[in-house]
């Protein structure tokens, strides 16, 4: 601080004003929206920071998808024969996990944000929401990484997207609201109940099998299907899908049910938070 | 003209025992299932607690500066916890008009894979810094810091001195127009500490309003006109520094008559010496922080001279507590003998007599110096402080007067009163 002589401005009104309730929901998110460097700054580490000391460095971003994409071909699609909708299996199964790994990796680093950043709660006061939606940020640098290599993989196979490529951004937007919604709850009831790590990775195999990337959602009974959207990432693969590899037929019914899952589980998931963010630095 | 800070009655309080560990999802789910009844009476009950903050209320005017000292466990931190919204009051509130800045910990926000130059800009956004604030004051953060060498070096080969420089100086550029800082200083080393204290002094002078949470009472009176001593989660005391710090001082519950450094790599001084300790000891030889004004006080420090072969003449400084200097006084046993120091430990003492100093809080500053050519080895501005205390039994200077007396000596002089012969 420059010496001198410094001036308070005059303000009759506290600026702020501290009470044992918390403040409402708007001026809370609009806090957060002032905070949006603080967001950016703290993406940007984690973005930074993950693969230093990493002899492939940012490669990783590639070989995760590729590496999984071989083992489901040479699994799924060479030895069990699963079906691909009539599509090449590596294409197929690439389209799926380039949104899971995306929300696979937004989900667990977002539950873990708190419990990962806890001299930052104890110590320091910005909304907490910060962490979390800076952590799923900061996975959105590998999906545009890896979506890099989708486009020689459809070049290959001589696949062409059509006119429903424009409404990828909107699936991708479902994808990150799931992993918010998810990562949000699980991050705040991880401050308090460590269970939340330990049940994390079986949760997360758990869904990868209850969404279809390794098969297609035709394997359902169409009359059963828009049940498979309680689940949004079914919705979200199946729309990559759609909109990626200019399938004939939008998954219509399975993303309205997702969108409308996704929309009231985040809901609920930001109402939790918002409401246990108070105590988190008693008891993390 | 409005205050800057207004706390009314607040009170926090914190869930005490097994309830307030981590309970496992496990024994919540198992409780709620197997005992539903107890479980939910156990939800409403009062579980054990602490009230760890209980009816605080004080207002801090703009640009005041106020130190805030107590035990462990008053409540220091958890006031500055509140203030700065790391948590939520249980009761009361608190109106701040202006924006505030916490400083509750050196190096928040630093990650050591990043760069110094990443994290000048990655601390300033936690602290609340805008980009374009700290881009405009960058260089001036890299100055104050000295680490301007350093800066495209991950932190984590930094030496932990380096990265407190580093962190106090992002920190020190914050400006908010409300300034909480918390023990930050009891970090680091002696040239670092002096550095924090000196930009403190700054920042208070600059006008703005600071709540400086201490246990170095020195720096306290000092640095604030005003204290409140916290215990038990109240306010015990809130006024004047100097009354607030004797009155602590004086019951007990803090002393600050003896500091020492374990560790000579990290103690006050260069390579020819360097501070071991500095103490302060009634007539019985024993450590004490309060003193009776009719006895002598000794004031011993030790020094490990590294390289010998130099004439070095420790002195101290006496401030009273408002940062008057008494006097200072240095080794006249040395003056004319040009005695040249051997490496090793040493001790220097002196004792300052009884009838002497008046009473109150008398801050030390200790020193080891070279006369010719004038060199300071050490200087440790704030090493210890005493209370000197007039028990007003009548044979003091005091005599059967009980009101206050000013002075910053208070010595019993040799008088003559007689009557003189008519005519």
């Amino acid at each position: 601080m420059p010496a001198g002589t410094y001036r308070p401005p005059v303000s009759l009104a506290p600026l702020l004003r501290i009470r044992p309730e918390s403040a409402g929901l708007v001026a809370r998110l609009s806090e957060l929206l002032e905070q949006r460097e603080l967001l950016l700054f703290l993406a940007w580490r984690d973005v930074q920071v993950r693969y230093r000391q990493t002899a492939l460095g940012v490669a990783w971003a590639l070989l995760q998808p590729l590496l999984s994409m071989l083992a489901f071909s040479v699994f799924f699609g060479g030895l069990a024969r699963i079906p691909s909708d009539g599509l090449p299996y590596p294409l197929f199964a690439y389209c799926g996990l380039l949104p899971w790994q995306l929300f696979a990796f937004a989900l667990n680093s977002s539950a873990a944000s708190l419990t990962a950043n806890e001299r930052l709660v104890t110590k320091v006061y910005f909304p907490r929401l910060v962490l979390p939606l800076s952590s799923v940020l900061a996975g959105l640098v590998d999906f545009g990484i890896a979506f890099l290599l989708l486009l020689p993989i459809m070049g290959f196979y001589g696949v062409r997207p059509g006119p429903a490529l424009l409404a990828l951004p909107l699936l991708l937007l479902l994808a990150l609201a799931t992993a918010v919604a998810v990562g949000l709850g699980l991050g705040a009831l991880n401050v308090r109940y460590r269970d939340v790590r330990h049940a994390l990775p079986f949760l997360t195999q758990l869904w990868l099998f209850l969404t279809p990337i390794a098969y297609p959602a035709s394997l359902v009974p169409e009359r059963w299907r828009p049940l498979l959207g309680l689940n949004p990432m079914a919705g979200v693969v199946e729309g990559f899908r759609w909109a990626l590899l200019g399938l004939p037929q939008p998954p219509g019914a399975l993303l309205a049910v997702s969108a409308a899952v996704a929309s009231l589980g985040l809901l609920a998931a930001l109402l939790y938070f918002l409401r246990v963010e108070r105590d988190f630095a008693d008891v993390i | 003209m409005a205050a800057a800070v207004r706390a009314f009655d607040l009170a926090k309080r914190y869930p005490l025992g097994a309830a307030a560990t981590y309970r496992t999802l496990r024994e919540s789910l198992r409780d709620a299932a197997l005992r539903p009844l107890r479980w939910l009476r156990a939800q409403r009950a009062e579980r054990p607690s602490i009230w760890a903050l209980d009816g605080v209320s004080f207002e801090v005017q703009p640009g005041e500066v106020v130190g805030i000292i107590g035990r462990n466990g008053a409540g220091k931190s958890t006031l500055l916890k509140i203030l700065s919204r790391i948590t939520a009051p249980t009761r009361g509130g608190i109106d701040l008009y202006g924006r505030v800045g916490a400083l509750l910990e050196v190096g928040t926000g630093f990650h050591p894979e990043l760069s110094g130059r990443e994290n000048v800009f990655l601390a300033g956004a936690v602290l609340g810094m805008k980009r374009a604030e700290i881009r405009s004051r960058f260089d001036e953060i890299v100055a104050f810091s000295e680490m301007e060498r350093f800066l495209d070096t991950q932190v984590k080969h930094y030496s932990s001195g380096m990265f407190m420089r580093l962190a106090f100086a992002v920190a020190a550029h914050l400006e908010p127009e409300i300034l909480l800082v918390d023990e930050v200083l009891a970090v680091g080393d002696a040239s670092f500490q002096r550095k924090c204290l000196a930009k403190m002094e700054d920042v208070g002078q600059a006008g703005r309003t600071v709540l400086f949470v201490s246990h170095n009472m020195p720096a306290v009176t000092r640095l604030c006109p005003r204290t409140i001593l916290l215990d038990g989660g109240r306010v015990l005391k809130d006024g004047p520094s100097h009354e607030v710090v004797s009155a602590y001082l004086s019951s007990g519950l803090g002393t600050m008559a003896a500091r020492e450094w374990p560790d000579p790599a990290r103690a006050p001084g260069n390579e020819i010496a360097r501070l071991l300790a500095v103490r302060v000891r009634d007539h019985q030889g024993q450590v004490s922080a309060a003193h009776d004004i009719r006895r002598p006080v000794t004031v011993e420090l030790e020094y490990l001279v590294r390289e010998g072969g130099h004439r070095l003449v420790p002195n101290l400084h006496v401030l009273t507590g408002e940062g008057l200097h008494a006097f200072v006084t240095s080794d006249a046993a040395d003056f004319g003998h040009r005695r040249v120091a051997e490496a090793g430990r040493w001790r220097a003492a002196v004792t300052i007599p009884g009838n002497f100093l008046a009473e109150g809080t008398y801050v030390v500053g200790a020193a080891l110096s070279t006369m010719d050519p004038v060199a300071v080895h050490f200087w440790e501005r704030d090493a210890v402080a005493f209370q000197v205390i007039d028990s007003a039994e009548g044979d003091t200077a005091r005599g059967d007067y009980g009101g206050p007396m000013p002075g910053v000596v208070r010595p019993l002089l040799p008088w003559t009163n007689e009557r003189l012969p008519p005519g």
